[in-house]
């Protein structure tokens, strides 16, 4: 059980005592939380040692009264505000002037109950700010960790975008100074390699496209119904010029009518990372087989290809953002890492499933199972 | 007077160039060679390590590679192999736009020895300078 800390400052012992008892066994639990809070009561007659004793425990929830013999309560308030600590104070007072209850509410203050009150009174008040303080404290590390995130993802995506710029940059240099020469000739492997470094970039901005769309929430969804079959026909005539530059067939087993719930983009989406990753990574003269069918209440992808594989340890890397494969193989081949990643996101969107078997040099099978709603 | 060891050594310093970018690669040991060393070439730690055998007299490693980290870690290794050998650490990703990577800390001085840190995209003739000034020539 987490414990918090109630700090009661009070002038008068009654209060100090009344609330020691009544939250000596009292726990607050709420069904989103792992554990109850306890409480554990201290106390303080004076603001003076109220503002000693903050720096000294770690206090969680302090019940202030204003008027107290020495600084006032609302000082005591401001002193917190300026240390932004992260502290739950709630004012105890029986003559709030307006003013005071305004003052005090800029400087952070909870809430108000005024005195006398009842056991009862004394519980709610401290269960709603447990559940108060649990929340800001929850938010605030959320957002930590999605920062922390952001900020990881933003790293790795500027050196992404940065290596094909400074790769072109620097053949560019060497051309305009003619390093190699008079001989346009000698110069050609520099002009190739640049508009393949193009040529990826503008795969991976084609990436951070779709990503930004799945990102960007349910807002900009379009969901209707839709026959797959004719979307996996598209997405087959999509890949077919670079399926014939390797002599690849394209081999697809469509049922003719399968409806489904979904965004047309997201489905398209997924069909060509599936399929261009087959015909990519696949050998010369290879196969890829495609299917699309229902099953039961589920509808199954399956995209098969005969090409380079991938080893186990390697598997469970695939999936996530700008992971790359860097083998013998794969080092010549164009990729963002990211269209695993985003092809995941969509499968999680319709609550499926992906799976992927794979033996190295013989290919690898990518299974997906969205259930029909 | 020029010592035993001296003329025993290399005519032309070896230069260790590691990177995952084959044009980055490519350029890199385009440039140097040109400026007059001699260039081995890695594209990952594993090579990297390989490498270090042929005792190169200064390696330029790059940052990123396998991991977000990795040249620090293969410069660290370097520095505990080769203490006297120069280590010039080169990133893609600048401190001007607010991505760093915190080399600032005491903790991370402590680790990670690098002689120089330079920004991908430097100046031919910079870089020749720096090589140069590492070197003592």
């Amino acid at each position: 059980m987490e414990k918090l800390k109630v700090l009661v400052v009070d002038d008068e012992p009654g209060i100090r005592s009344g609330v020691q008892r009544v939250l000596k066994n009292y726990t607050v639990g709420f069904p989103f939380m792992d554990e109850d809070f306890s409480f554990e009561v201290m106390d303080a007659e004076t603001g003076e040692s109220a503002l000693n004793m903050i720096t000294h425990h770690e206090i969680d929830i302090i019940l202030l009264d204003n008027k107290l013999p020495g600084i006032q309560g609302i000082e005591v308030l401001e002193k917190i505000n300026k240390m932004s600590l992260d502290i739950a104070v709630m004012m105890i007072t029986s003559y709030a002037s307006l003013e005071i209850a305004v003052k005090a509410t800029t400087l952070g203050a909870y809430n108000f109950i005024p005195k006398p009150f009842t056991p009862d009174e004394v519980k709610s008040a401290i269960e709603n700010i447990s559940k108060h303080l649990f929340l800001m404290r929850m938010t605030r590390k959320m957002k930590e960790e999605g920062r922390q995130i952001r900020f990881r993802f933003l790293s790795v995506l500027s050196h992404e975008l940065k290596s094909p710029l400074n790769a072109v940059e620097g053949y560019l240099e060497i051309m305009k100074e003619k390093q190699a020469g008079e001989n346009i000739t000698e110069y050609m492997s520099m002009i190739d390699r640049s508009l393949v470094r193009i040529k990826a970039m503008r795969g991976l901005i084609m990436d951070m496209l779709d990503l930004t769309r799945l990102e960007s929430g349910k807002k900009s969804r379009k969901l209707q119904n839709v026959n797959l079959n004719y979307l996996a026909r598209m997405a087959v005539d999509t890949v077919m010029p670079l399926a014939i530059q390797s002599n690849i067939e394209i081999i697809t087993n469509l049922e003719d009518e399968v409806q489904l719930t979904a965004d047309p983009d997201e489905m398209e989406i997924i069909f060509n990372n599936l399929l261009s990753n087959a015909v990519k990574y696949n050998r010369k003269n290879g196969e890829v087989q495609f299917e699309v069918k229902q099953k039961g209440n589920n509808l199954m992808i399956r995209v098969s290809d005969t090409g380079i594989g991938i080893d186990q340890e390697d598997l469970p890397k695939l999936f996530a953002e700008f992971s790359r494969i860097k083998t013998n193989e794969t080092q010549n081949i164009n990729g963002s890492g990211l269209g695993l990643s985003i092809v995941k996101k969509m499968v999680d969107l319709y609550r499926g499933t992906i799976d992927v078997s794979s033996q190295p040099r013989l290919g690898t099978t990518f299974k997906i199972t969205l259930p029909i709603i | 007077m020029m010592s035993k060891t001296e003329a025993m050594s290399r005519i032309k310093k070896m230069i260790l160039i590691v990177d995952d970018d084959p044009d980055y690669l490519f350029q890199m040991k385009y440039h140097i060679e040109n400026f007059g060393f001699d260039v081995i070439t890695a594209e990952n730690m594993k090579e990297a390590e390989k490498a270090l055998e042929e005792k190169p007299d200064l390696a330029i490693l790059d940052l990123m590679m396998e991991t977000q980290d990795a040249g620090f870690v293969l410069a660290y290794k370097i520095k505990k192999q080769q203490p006297r050998l120069p280590v010039i650490i080169a990133s893609a990703v600048a401190a001007e736009r607010g991505i760093n990577f915190r080399v600032e800390t005491k903790e991370d001085k402590k680790w990670i020895k690098a002689d120089l840190f330079i920004e991908k995209g430097i100046r031919s003739d910079q870089l020749h300078r720096e090589i140069k000034r590492l070197l003592k020539l």
